[in-house]
C-alpha cells in the first residue's frame, strides 16, 4: 500500500492511496494561496492600483526582463497579472491510471476540472449531494469572478528571476506550475462525472474494496470516507468538526479501529478557538455599527456563513439592531440560499425537526421574507442602489481580497476609520491579504472561525478510534510556525509512530493483506466431507475451480476434463494431506497383505527402517516422517497407497 | 439450505392494508403497517395476533415502511401503541414528516365525524412517531448486527421508498408501491443489480399496459375543460400530498396556456402545508423540478386557490380538489352528495378505489349509491376514472425484474386473478420461481446460499501465479485451487494444508519419495539435465522450470540429480518428491517417457 501526496496544503488536500490494485485519489483541493502575490482586479479601474509605482531590482537587465510586471506597494512586491494558481502536482502519479476520486466536502474539491478535464482521467467522481452542489457554487464564484475582470497579458518573466526577488515573492511555491482558472464548461464537465452518494452507502470500487462516506460534521454534506478491503480497514478523515453547528454530526462510531488512520485538514488556526470568535465577529460588528460605521466581512457563499447569519441576527436582536440592514452579495447567493433550505437530511437533528413541521431550516429563511438579509448577484444588480443605506453589514467574496465585490468595498470604505472590516475565513493570512490596500485607514479586525478539529480533538480523536497506523501530514507532527513553542498544537506521539506524509512524496505503509474472500458455489459446499475434531472445530480438503470475475473470486467444482493441471485428468490424484505415525505392525499387515513378504525391519535411533530386499526398497519411518526409496513406479504408487491407509488424512 | 418464509397479513391478493410478515435467517421483519380503507369494523388492522399474542416486541426484529399512504402505514399507531412494539421503524425523512399528518387526518375522520371508539389517539401517533428511525435513499442501516437494510427511489409519492433487506448472505426486495415511469413530480424506480433472493412485489396493475402518459393527460384536461365550458363542476377527490401535487401543476400550466378564468379550488385544510413539504424535499422531486427550483418552485401555485365551503353552492362553474380520495369520508364526500345529482357536473376518480368505498362502487357504474347514514344518492353527474395512480404497470414491473435480477418473485397488492396472468408471464419470461400467497398464506421459499469463505491471500496469489504465470490468465485454462478448508466456530477459512495443520493442532506426516531413473540421454551429465529441462518446458504447460542450480533440479519440493554411468548414453536420474507434489511428480515422469529406459 501507498500513498501519493500531490499537493502542500493539508486544508486542500488532494492525494492517491494505492491499495490492492485501485488507485483512490483522495480529495481533490485546490490551494489559492498563490492569488496573495497578485493585485487584486478590481471591477471597475482603480486609480490608485494603477497608479502603484513598478517594483525596481538591483540588476538593471532583471529591470528590463520584468518590464513593469511587478508593482510595489507599501514595501510588498505584488505581481500584475491574471491571477494564476497552483493545482494538483501529477508528476509522480499518472491520473489516468486513477480508478475512483472520493470527495470529503465542498472545500476539498474545487480542482476538480483540472484533475478530470486535462489528464486522462477516466474513472468514477463521489461525493453526496450537498457537496457537489455547494462545490459548484463555490467553482462558479471562483470562475464567474475571474472572467469578469480579464487580464490580457500574461505575466510570467518574474519566474524566470525569482532568486533575486524579495520575500515573499521568492518562495512562491511552483510558480512554474501555476495555470489560470479552468472555465465554466470544464466546471460543467467535471461535475457531470459526480456520481451522489448518501452517507453510510456502501460503493462498489472495482469489486476489490468497499467506500462509504460517514458524517464528518464540518459542513452541509461533508463526509469521512472509510475503505474497506473486506479484512483492512482505512478512514480517511478529511475536515471534520465535533462541534454543534448546523450540519449533521460527526459519526466517529464508524472510524473506529481501522488498520489506517490517515487524518488531514485539522484546524488552520490553532490558537483561536472558534465559540469566542463568533462572540468576537459580534461584538466587533455591534461596536462599528453603534458607532454609525459599516462592516465589511470578507466570506464564502455558503458554509460558516449560514452559522453567521443566525448568530449576528441573534446578537443585533438582543442589542437593539434589528433594523441594520444585511448585504449578501455573490453571483450564486440566491442558489446557495435556496439549496441550505432543501437539504434536511443533511442536517442536526435541530434543525431536521423543523422541516418536519413544514417550516425552513434556517433562520436566514426568516431574514429575508422580513427583508432584513437581502442578496445580490453583485453591485450592479437591479434593485441595490435602492434598498442600499449604511450603516449595514455586507457580506461578500472572495476572502483573498484579490477578486469579487469585496475589492470594490475595501477601495469605497478603506479611507474611513469608522467602517471596520472583519475576517472570519480561515484560508488566507489577513495581512498577506490586505497588503495591496495599505495603508488602510479602516479598522480591521480579526476573529477567524475553523470549525475543524484542534489538536486537543485530534489527539482526543486519535486516542477514542485506536487505529492502528496513523498517517498525518508531517507538519502536524511539529509545532507550528506561527506558534513555534506551543508543543501542545502537534500530534502527540503515539505506539506506533505517527507516520508523517510530506508534500510531493510517495509513502510506503505498513499495511499488509493477508486474507481474502472467495465464495463457494454450493454444488461445490455440498460435496465437502468434513472432518470433525471438536466441537466448532472441522476441516476438508478441498478442491475446485477458481473464478475470478472483476475481482471477485468463487469456487466452483473443478469438471474432470477441465483439469488445467499438468496432465490427463485419469492420472491425477486428489492431493491428501496425512497427519500423526505410522503403525508398523499395521504397516507390515499391509505389505504381507499386497504380497510384500520379506519384509524385513531394523531398529534405528529414531525410527525404523523396513526393507524389502527382493524390490530393492527401503521405507523409513521416523516419528512424522516417512521416506520411501523405490524405482519401481508401481511398486511405489502401491506403497504410498498403502502408508496413507495406516494414517489418518485430510 | 433455508428457506425464506413470507406472510401476507394483508396485501396477499389484495389490494389495501399492506403488511407483509417476512421470517429470514431467523429474523422477523414486518414490512408495511398499512390499514383497510374499505372496511370499519376489526377487518380493517392486520390481524397482528398470527405473530404473537399481546406485545409484539419480543417476537418482530424491525418494521420497515414503504411510503406514507395509510394503506400501507395506516395501522402503525394501532400496532404500536395499542397492541404493543417497542422495537425500531424505518422510514425515510418525508414519510416520517408526512405519515403523521394523515394519520392524525383519518383519526379525525373516524372519530369525530364517524364517532368511532376503541381508535388510536393523538398522543398515539405522537409516541409512535418517536419509534421511526428515518433513513436516507441507498443509506446501509444496520438494524442489528445481522440485519441490514437499504432504501431505493420508488417514485411512487413523495419520499416512497423500495427496501432491500439483507440478512446474513439472504436478501430480500420489497418494493412498496413503484412507478417505472417519470410524472410532472416524481422520478421513476431505480434499484441496482442486486440479485436478491426474492423480490417483493406490488401489482396493481398486474395486467395493464397503460398508454402513454401524455395522452391520459390529454384525454384529463379535455374532460376538465370541456365541463367547464358548459358551466358543470368538476370534482377530484384525491390524497392530500401525491397525486394532487401532480394534478394542480397540470392543470395550473394548462390554466395558463388557454387563459381559463374558471376558478380551481384546492379543498384541503393541509394545502400550503402540504406544498410545502414539497418544497422542502425537492431532492425527492424528479430532475427537472430539481434544476429550475432556484427559479421557480413549481409547488407555487398562481391559479390554484384555497377552497372555503360556503363556495360549493357557488353557481357557475369551478374545478376542486378535495380529499379523501376514494370518497368515503369527509369533504369530497360531502360535495359529491351536493353535485351528484346534477348532469352537467364531472367526477374524476384518478386514483385507485378500494372496493366497499362509495368511489368504488361509483366507479363501477352504480347510479344509486347508499352512505354511512342509509342516504341514498342519485348520481347524474358524469363519473371519469383516469388512471394517474402511479404504480407500475405490467411492463414496469417486468422491467424492475430485470434490474434487480431476482432469483425468485413474490407478488402482493394486487388481484388474484390479475397476479395469476403476471406470474405465468415471469416464470415464461425469466424461467423464476413466482409465488402468491393469499393473506394468511405462507410461502416457504428455497434458497440455496452462497458459502463466503476466507482464503488465505498467500495460497490464493500461489495458485494464481502457477497456473497463469506471467502476462495475462489463460481464459481457457480454469484455475485449480487447492487447500484445506478449517471450520472454526462457524468462520470458515481455506488455507495452504501447513498452515491448517498448524491450526488444527496436528503433527502433519509428512511423505517422501525417492527414485532412481535410468534415462537414455547422451553427453555429459550437466547436458542431459539441460536436455530434461528442454522437455518439460516444451510440455506447452504453464509450469515454471526454473534453471538448475549446482547440477539439482528444483520444482517445489521435487528434486532431480544427474549421475553419469559407465555407459556413454545412459544417465542415472535421481528423483525425490513430497507426498503433496506427486502430481507434479508423475507429470515429469511421463514426460520423460520417451528417454525413459
Amino acid at each position: 500500500m501507498k500513498i501519493y501526496s500531490l499537493g502542500a496544503n493539508p486544508n486542500k488536500p488532494c492525494n492517491i492511496l494505492n491499495f490492492k490494485g485501485v488507485s483512490l485519489m483522495l480529495d481533490c483541493g485546490l490551494d489559492i494561496n498563490s492569488a496573495l502575490h497578485f493585485l487584486p482586479l478590481p471591477l471597475v479601474a482603480s486609480k490608485r492600483l494603477s497608479s502603484l509605482p513598478n517594483w525596481i531590482p538591483k540588476d538593471a537587465q532583471d529591470a528590463a526582463l520584468l518590464d513593469g510586471e511587478l508593482k510595489e506597494c507599501e514595501n510588498r512586491v505584488l505581481v500584475d497579472g491574471p491571477i494564476e494558481i497552483l493545482p494538483p502536482q501529477s508528476d509522480i502519479f499518472d491520473i489516468s491510471n486513477v480508478d475512483t476520486i472520493l470527495l470529503s466536502n465542498h472545500a476539498c474539491m474545487l480542482a476538480l476540472p483540472f484533475i478530470t478535464e486535462e489528464t486522462g482521467f477516466k474513472g468514477r467522481v463521489y461525493a453526496t449531494e450537498p457537496t457537489l452542489q455547494i462545490g459548484r457554487l463555490y467553482m462558479e464564484e471562483l470562475v464567474h469572478y475571474l472572467e469578469r475582470t480579464p487580464k490580457t497579458q500574461r505575466s510570467s518573466r518574474w519566474k524566470q528571476v525569482l532568486q533575486s526577488l524579495p520575500p515573499p515573492l521568492n518562495a512562491a511555491l511552483r510558480p512554474n506550475d501555476w495555470r489560470k482558472v479552468y472555465s465554466m464548461k470544464a466546471i460543467n464537465a467535471a461535475l457531470a462525472k459526480v456520481r451522489m452518494v448518501g452517507f453510510n452507502e456502501k460503493i462498489d470500487i472495482c469489486g476489490a474494496l468497499t467506500v462509504m462516506a460517514v458524517s464528518s460534521g464540518y459542513s452541509l454534506g461533508s463526509c469521512n470516507w472509510i475503505i474497506h478491503s473486506g479484512y483492512e480497514k482505512i478512514a480517511y478523515v478529511s475536515a471534520s468538526s465535533t462541534l454543534t453547528t448546523h450540519p449533521r454530526p460527526m459519526d466517529q462510531v464508524a472510524l473506529r479501529n481501522a488498520d489506517l488512520l490517515i487524518l488531514t485538514a485539522l484546524t488552520q488556526t490553532p490558537v483561536a478557538n472558534p465559540d469566542s470568535m463568533l462572540g468576537e465577529f459580534c461584538m466587533a460588528v455591534a461596536a462599528t455599527l453603534r458607532s454609525g460605521g459599516s462592516c465589511l466581512v470578507p466570506c464564502h457563499p455558503s458554509g460558516l456563513l449560514y452559522d453567521l447569519f443566525e448568530c449576528l441576527s441573534v446578537h443585533l436582536d438582543n442589542i437593539g439592531l434589528s433594523q441594520i440592514p444585511l448585504f449578501f452579495f455573490s453571483p450564486v447567493a440566491e442558489t446557495s440560499l435556496a439549496y441550505s433550505n432543501i437539504f434536511a437530511e443533511w442536517l442536526s437533528s435541530g434543525k431536521q425537526s423543523k422541516v418536519y413541521l413544514p417550516e425552513e431550516p434556517f433562520p436566514h429563511a426568516h431574514l429575508i421574507k422580513n427583508g432584513r438579509l437581502k442578496h445580490f448577484p453583485s453591485l450592479h444588480a437591479e434593485g441595490f442602489t435602492n434598498e442600499y443605506r449604511q450603516p449595514c453589514v455586507v457580506f461578500c467574496g472572495h476572502p483573498s481580497l484579490r477578486f469579487g465585490n469585496v475589492v470594490h468595498f475595501i477601495e469605497l470604505w478603506g479611507n474611513h476609520s469608522n467602517h471596520s472590516i472583519v475576517f472570519v475565513e480561515p484560508d488566507f493570512p489577513y495581512l498577506e491579504a490586505l497588503a495591496p490596500y495599505q495603508p488602510l485607514t479602516m479598522k480591521i479586525v480579526h476573529c477567524p472561525i475553523d470549525t475543524s478539529l484542534s489538536f486537543t480533538q485530534a489527539n482526543k480523536l486519535i486516542r477514542d478510534l485506536k487505529p492502528g497506523n496513523l498517517l498525518v501530514p508531517d507538519i502536524y507532527l511539529h509545532p507550528p510556525v506561527s506558534a513555534p513553542l506551543r508543543s501542545d498544537l502537534v500530534i502527540q506521539e503515539l505506539e506506533p509512530p505517527a507516520l508523517g506524509m510530506k508534500s510531493y512524496q510517495v509513502l510506503q505503509l505498513p499495511i499488509k493483506r493477508k486474507q481474502e474472500k472467495v465464495h463457494l458455489d454450493p454444488a461445490l459446499a455440498s460435496r465437502l466431507e468434513p472432518i470433525q475434531f471438536k466441537t466448532g472445530l472441522s476441516a476438508s480438503t478441498l478442491t475446485g475451480k477458481l473464478d475470478a470475475r472483476d475481482n471477485k473470486f468463487t469456487l466452483k467444482v473443478l469438471n474432470e476434463e477441465e483439469g488445467g493441471t499438468l496432465y490427463s485428468a485419469a492420472e491425477r490424484m486428489l492431493p491428501r494431506h496425512p497427519w500423526g505415525s505410522v503403525d508398523t505392525t499395521q504397516l507390515l499387515h499391509l505389505l504381507s497383505q499386497h504380497g510384500l513378504l520379506d519384509a524385513r525391519v531394523e531398529d534405528t535411533p529414531r525410527g525404523v527402517v523396513i526393507h524389502l530386499p527382493r524390490e530393492d526398497t527401503v521405507i523409513q519411518l521416523e516419528g512424522s516422517n516417512t521416506h520411501v526409496y523405490c524405482h519401481d513406479e508401481a511398486l511405489r504408487r502401491t506403497l504410498r497407497d498403502i502408508l496413507l491407509q495406516c494414517l489418518p488424512c485430510l | 439450505m433455508t428457506d425464506i418464509k413470507v406472510t401476507p397479513l394483508g396485501a396477499g391478493q389484495d389490494v389495501g392494508r399492506s403488511c407483509i410478515l417476512l421470517q429470514m435467517g431467523g429474523k422477523n421483519i414486518m414490512l408495511d403497517c398499512g390499514m383497510h380503507m374499505g372496511y370499519n369494523d376489526e377487518r380493517r388492522f392486520p390481524d397482528f395476533s398470527y405473530i404473537a399474542e399481546g406485545n409484539l416486541t419480543e417476537s418482530l426484529d424491525c418494521v420497515i415502511i414503504s411510503h406514507f399512504h395509510l394503506d400501507h402505514c395506516g395501522a402503525l399507531p394501532f400496532m404500536t401503541e395499542m397492541v404493543g412494539y417497542n422495537g425500531p421503524i424505518y422510514m425515510t425523512h418525508p414519510t416520517k414528516a408526512i405519515a403523521p399528518i394523515l394519520l392524525e387526518d383519518m383519526r379525525k375522520v373516524a372519530v369525530e365525524r364517524k364517532g368511532e371508539t376503541n381508535f388510536f389517539t393523538s398522543a398515539h401517533i405522537k409516541d409512535c412517531m418517536k419509534k421511526v428511525i428515518a433513513v436516507t435513499l441507498h443509506q446501509t442501516v444496520q438494524v442489528d448486527s445481522e440485519i441490514e437494510i437499504k432504501a431505493y427511489y420508488a417514485g411512487h409519492v413523495l419520499g416512497a421508498a423500495m427496501f432491500h433487506v439483507k440478512v446474513g448472505n439472504q436478501s430480500v426486495v420489497y418494493t412498496g408501491d413503484y412507478n417505472m415511469t417519470p410524472d410532472r413530480h416524481l422520478g421513476a424506480a431505480w434499484i441496482d443489480k442486486c440479485r436478491p433472493n426474492i423480490l417483493i412485489s406490488e401489482s396493481t396493475y398486474a395486467t395493464t399496459i397503460r398508454d402513454s402518459k401524455r395522452c391520459r393527460e390529454r384525454d384529463f384536461l379535455k374532460k376538465v375543460h370541456d365541463c367547464v365550458d358548459r358551466g358543470g363542476k368538476v370534482l377530484i377527490p384525491v390524497f392530500a400530498l401525491g397525486r394532487a401535487q401532480e394534478l394542480c401543476i397540470l392543470l395550473e400550466t394548462y390554466w395558463e396556456r388557454m387563459n381559463l378564468k374558471a376558478p380551481i379550488y384546492f379543498a384541503i385544510g393541509l394545502t400550503e402545508k402540504a406544498n410545502n413539504y414539497y418544497k422542502m424535499f425537492i431532492t425527492w422531486t424528479n430532475q427537472k423540478i430539481r434544476k429550475t427550483f432556484v427559479q421557480r418552485n413549481m409547488f407555487e401555485f398562481k391559479h390554484i386557490r384555497p377552497f372555503d365551503k360556503s363556495y360549493a353552492d357557488t353557481p357557475g362553474p369551478m374545478v376542486v380538489f378535495a380529499t379523501p380520495g376514494m370518497l368515503h369520508a369527509g369533504l369530497s364526500l360531502q360535495l359529491f352528495k351536493k353535485w351528484a345529482p346534477n348532469e352537467n357536473n364531472m367526477l374524476i376518480m384518478p386514483g385507485y378505489c378500494v372496493s366497499g368505498t362509495v368511489g368504488a362502487k361509483v366507479l363501477s357504474g352504480a347510479k344509486k349509491v347508499e352512505t354511512e347514514n342509509r342516504q341514498v344518492i342519485e348520481v347524474k353527474m358524469s363519473v371519469q376514472y383516469m388512471s394517474f395512480s402511479a404504480h407500475a404497470d405490467a411492463k414496469g414491473i417486468m422491467q424492475l425484474i430485470q434490474y434487480c435480477e431476482p432469483q425468485n418473485v413474490l407478488l402482493v397488492h394486487g388481484e388474484g386473478v390479475k397476479m395469476e396472468f403476471l406470474k405465468q408471464k415471469i416464470q415464461q419470461e425469466y424461467g423464476i420461481d413466482c409465488y402468491m400467497p393469499a393473506n394468511g398464506e405462507s410461502a416457504y421459499i428455497p434458497c440455496k446460499p452462497v458459502v463466503p469463505v476466507d482464503v488465505s491471500l498467500s495460497l490464493l496469489k500461489k495458485e494464481i501465479a502457477l497456473y497463469d504465470t506471467i502476462g495475462a490468465p489463460d481464459p481457457k485454462r480454469p484455475c485449480r485451487m487447492h487447500g484445506v478448508l478449517v471450520m472454526k466456530d462457524n468462520v470458515l477459512r481455506l488455507m495452504e494444508p501447513e498452515k491448517a495443520f498448524g491450526e488444527l493442532g496436528l503433527n502433519r506426516h509428512a511423505i517422501r519419495f525417492t527414485s532412481c531413473l535410468q534415462l537414455r540421454l547422451p553427453g555429459s551429465a550437466t547436458k542431459a539435465m539441460d536436455q530434461i529441462q528442454l522437455i518439460l518446458n516444451s510440455q506447452n504447460t504453464n509450469y515454471p522450470v526454473k534453471p538448475s542450480e549446482e547440477g539439482v533440479l528444483n520444482l517445489e519440493s521435487v528434486s532431480i540429480k544427474m549421475e553419469s554411468t559407465d555407459k556413454e548414453d545412459r544417465k542415472s536420474m535421481m528423483m525425490s518428491w513430497a507426498l503433496q507434489d506427486e502430481d507434479l511428480a508423475t507429470w515429469i515422469m511421463s514426460s520423460l517417457r520417451q528417454v525413459i529406459v
